[in-house]
């Protein structure tokens, strides 16, 4: 009787089963249409910032290997144009096996020789040709070109994160021939070897791509065409998901336009959300007393609820995991329970704020003791994040006064000259890797970036060697030394509370997967319809 | 008449420079440059004083300030505005796309506002204290406590929530597909328009109440003239000076000026570039918009003039 129930449960499951396994098979055709808030200056990946260039230019393009698109960390390394690579015994030689008859959408065959000049244009551009990211590849010693199907990249020291910088959105690969005649074609022109061709832009308006027949990939990508339309205000943008006039917008809404567009739509929403790889952290002037004094940096720290912020910011703003140096749920991020440890992630907020008096009285800060909060001037989330700040160190007898400066000011006015005594600062990554995100903190004479303006040699060694590692165990215990030193011990930054990135979309568009970075997975060649 | 039009026009060369100096020297008083603007996107942990150095020279603005206003006074005298610092493509280029929807938007409301404001103002002054006047009064007192994007937002959300439509999104131009054209265009242009009108009826109520009482209206009415002759021929004309000059400054602020608006409609217009280019501290661009907007002032200024000249021959140059 037990197998015939089962036998049952097993035909009835099936049933079940089979119009979702059909519905997920990917189908060909259709258009997506989504709404990207910021346009590019220039169509160069190499050169530009933006969000904007990704949104409606990756699919364009292909990069050497990129992030695997089904991976909701979006930090493992996948093929791209190289099918497969090898790294070294040493770790200092990693040799890429590129995909043979990849086309460029001209016709010509894509090979070493492309990808090497787009390496060569990336790390060493010629005087006058602008390349952004540039600084993290100085390890690259050479790129060679053995034979039209081999790269190979040889550094000057091992490097852990290598492999994800190589998976770089931004690393298109342009044709070699052109960037000889002309290192600036790219910027006013398309041309990649990406699942979709360059059909128009019109500025201000829309870019729209079509389905390359010839993409390397065979059977995909799935869908005929997209359309991205530029769309700066979010009203807009969620009015157009609302009237199904678009189907996704890639960078992210806050809680309230999500719960608009669920209880507007229903069933023909979905909502993937993720931690998102931005952080507002706190830059304390180490120039400026008693900020120098690191028992006040720490009480600075110890005053904040992070849980209970956590709770009542993520209602209304893109805020919400209490993290580390590193987002969380990836590979290097600490776990809860070890980050309860460390200064101002412990769960006793009594406990802890009676520290930070205490440290406070110690260190001669009187209560009532006055000090100026400077603000970068951009809303979400720099103004609710601040308002916060400024109620918990209130409740340790500290009184702040938030004083808001104008965006395009704030790096060249506040913090690059160091006038301020505690300021707001950000990073958004493209990816989480350690070397990317840390590399902020090493000391300010090795990088200018770090505001709080610290020199320590302590956390300069632990970050050459965990990027040096090639063992990842000891790279997570090197990760999170370097973690403990930055915001307990020394309490040189701090972190406020990890972006929250929300997407809801149609239920209809397939194959996406949201990940901590709004600049991966933009490729769309694995994206389909369902109608 | 020539020699005041001739006066008035050389009049405007001056004020176009003195506009030119202020308008490079206000941004440059601005703390902030487009390198940071782009540079500093993601937080610019990468970003070295090397890079940014590079990046200003390129753009010029390691130059001294006379060298670069000097250069930039020699392109407008041959009317050669440059390339916008942002995309580095040629301004005529970034604002000739823009222009035509601005210009189109700016033409319909200002339309809806003389066809409602002119009847609407003359029936309230014709009809005052009596119901329609209050009527009148109302609906225009509304108009000007309405904003403009709020009044968008409402559309918007009313077609959508009651009808499951949506105005187009993206522009087409009229000659492309005037159906698709007007579906986008005529609701921010019936938003603003409202609004553009409410100043208008008011002012056009005014202006004809004041002049039914001068003595010449008086006069025509006591000879038995027909009431629609004094009006046409006697009053309205007379009472257009005032109503001309709001209609005309009000369509010169269109041209560049309905950001939100703009915003809310997804509207690729002038006012959304102008907010851009201050933002992003696109120097050449924004200098370019405002030599446009103060020059698109100075012209229906002057067109206004010549107007006042020809509505009223009292009115000469001293």
């Amino acid at each position: 009787m037990r197998s015939v129930m089962a036998l049952v449960s097993l035909l009835l499951a099936a049933v079940l089963a089979a119009p979702v396994a059909a519905q997920d098979k990917p189908r060909s055709g259709g258009e997506l249409v989504f709404p990207v808030p910021s346009e590019p200056p220039s169509y160069d990946g190499h050169r530009e910032e933006t969000f904007g260039l990704i949104h409606p230019f990756a699919p364009f393009y292909n990069t050497l290997i990129r992030v695997d698109p089904n991976d909701p960390s979006g930090t493992k390394p996948a093929p791209s144009l190289a099918e497969s690579w090898t790294v070294s015994g040493d770790g200092r030689t990693y040799t890429f096996k590129l995909h043979r008859g990849v086309k460029f959408h001209d016709g010509s065959e894509m090979t070493s020789k492309d990808v090497k000049a787009s390496y060569d244009k990336i790390i060493n551009p010629p005087p006058g040709v602008a390349s952004d990211r540039k600084g993290q590849y100085q390890n690259v010693e050479a790129v060679e070109a053995p034979d039209p199907y081999t790269i190979r990249f040889r550094l000057k020291f091992p490097q852990g994160s290598f492999l994800l910088s190589v998976a770089s959105p931004w690393n298109f690969i342009y044709k070699a021939d052109i960037l000889a005649k002309d290192m600036h074609w790219y910027e006013k022109n398309v041309m990649g070897t990406g699942p979709f061709t360059f059909v128009e832009h019109v500025k201000g308006s829309h870019v729209v791509g079509k389905k390359n027949p010839n993409y390397w990939d065979k059977g995909k990508p799935y869908l005929d065409g997209f359309r991205a339309l530029f769309v700066r205000d979010s009203a807009a943008q969620v009015s157009l998901i609302r009237g199904e006039r678009a189907h996704i917008q890639f960078r992210g809404f806050s809680p309230k336009e999500r719960d608009t567009l669920k209880s507007a739509l229903g069933d023909k929403i979905r909502v993937q959300e993720s931690p998102w790889d931005c952080i507002l952290m706190i830059a304390i002037n180490h120039d400026k007393k008693p900020f120098d004094d690191k028992r006040v940096r720490r009480a600075l720290s110890l005053a904040l609820d992070r849980y209970a912020g956590s709770k009542a910011l993520s209602q209304i703003a893109i805020v919400k995991e209490v993290a580390g140096v590193q987002v969380p749920g990836t590979p290097y991020a600490t776990p809860p329970d070890e980050l309860a440890k460390l200064a101002g992630y412990g769960k006793d907020i009594g406990a802890a704020r009676a520290e930070a008096k205490k440290l406070l009285r110690e260190a001669g800060v009187p209560d009532g003791f006055a000090f100026t909060f400077r603000n970068r001037g951009v809303p979400m989330p720099y103004e609710p994040l601040a308002i916060w700040l400024i109620d918990q160190w209130r409740q340790v007898g500290l009184n702040v006064k938030h004083e808001v400066v104008e965006s395009a000011a704030y790096y060249d006015q506040v913090l690059r000259p160091g006038n301020f005594e505690v300021a707001m600062d950000f990073q958004c990554g493209y990816i989480v890797e350690p070397d990317l995100d840390l590399y902020k903190f090493v000391s300010t004479d090795k990088n200018p970036s770090n505001y709080s303006r610290y020199t320590d040699r302590v956390l300069d060694d632990l970050y050459t060697k965990q990027g040096r590692t090639q063992d990842p165990e000891e790279r997570k215990r090197l990760v999170r030394t370097f973690e403990k030193r930055l915001l307990d011990e020394e309490a040189h930054y701090l972190m406020t509370l990890q972006w929250h990135r929300i997407i809801p979309h149609l239920a209809k568009v397939k194959g996406w997967q949201i990940t901590p970075s709004h600049y991966l997975n933009n490729t769309l060649d694995v994206v389909w319809l369902t109608e | 008449m020539w020699k005041y039009v001739v006066k008035r026009f050389l009049l405007m060369f001056p004020t176009l420079i003195g506009v030119a100096m202020l308008a490079f020297l206000l941004l440059r008083i601005v703390p902030g440059d487009i390198v940071e603007a782009r540079l500093m996107g993601s937080g610019g942990a990468f970003v070295t004083a090397q890079m940014i150095a590079e990046e200003r020279a390129q753009y010029g603005l390691d130059q001294p300030l006379w060298r670069q206003f000097a250069g930039w006074m020699w392109g407008l005298a041959r009317l050669d505005f440059g390339r916008s610092m942002w995309t580095g493509a040629p301004i005529g280029e970034e604002i000739k796309l823009r222009f035509a929807l601005s210009l189109q938007v700016a033409v319909m409301a200002s339309v809806v506002a003389t066809v409602l404001a002119i009847p609407l103002g003359v029936l309230a002054a014709l009809k005052q204290d009596t119901w329609i006047d209050y009527a009148v009064r109302i609906f225009s007192i509304a108009g000007l406590a309405t904003p403009s994007f709020w009044l968008g937002i409402v559309i918007i959300l009313g077609f959508l929530i009651i009808f499951r439509w949506l105005p187009p999104m993206v522009y087409t131009p009229f000659w492309v597909d005037p159906w698709q054209n007007l579906a986008q265009l005529i609701w921010p242009a019936l938003a603003v328009g409202y609004r553009y009108s409410a100043v208008a009826t008011r002012m056009t109520r005014s202006a004809m109440l004041d002049v039914l009482r001068e003595d010449y209206i008086r006069t025509a009415r006591a000879k038995g003239l027909w009431m629609k002759l004094i009006l046409v021929r006697h009053a309205l004309k007379n009472a257009m000076l005032p109503v001309v000059t709001v209609i005309g400054i009000e369509f010169a602020f269109l041209l560049g000026g309905l950001v939100v608006t703009e915003q809310v409609f997804n509207l690729n217009g002038l006012g959304m570039l102008f907010v851009e280019s201050v933002a992003r501290r696109d120097y050449t661009l924004t200098q370019a918009l405002v030599m446009l907007t103060a020059s698109a002032f100075i012209v229906v200024n002057f067109l206004m003039d010549v107007m006042y000249a020809w509505l009223d021959p009292r009115i000469r140059y001293r």
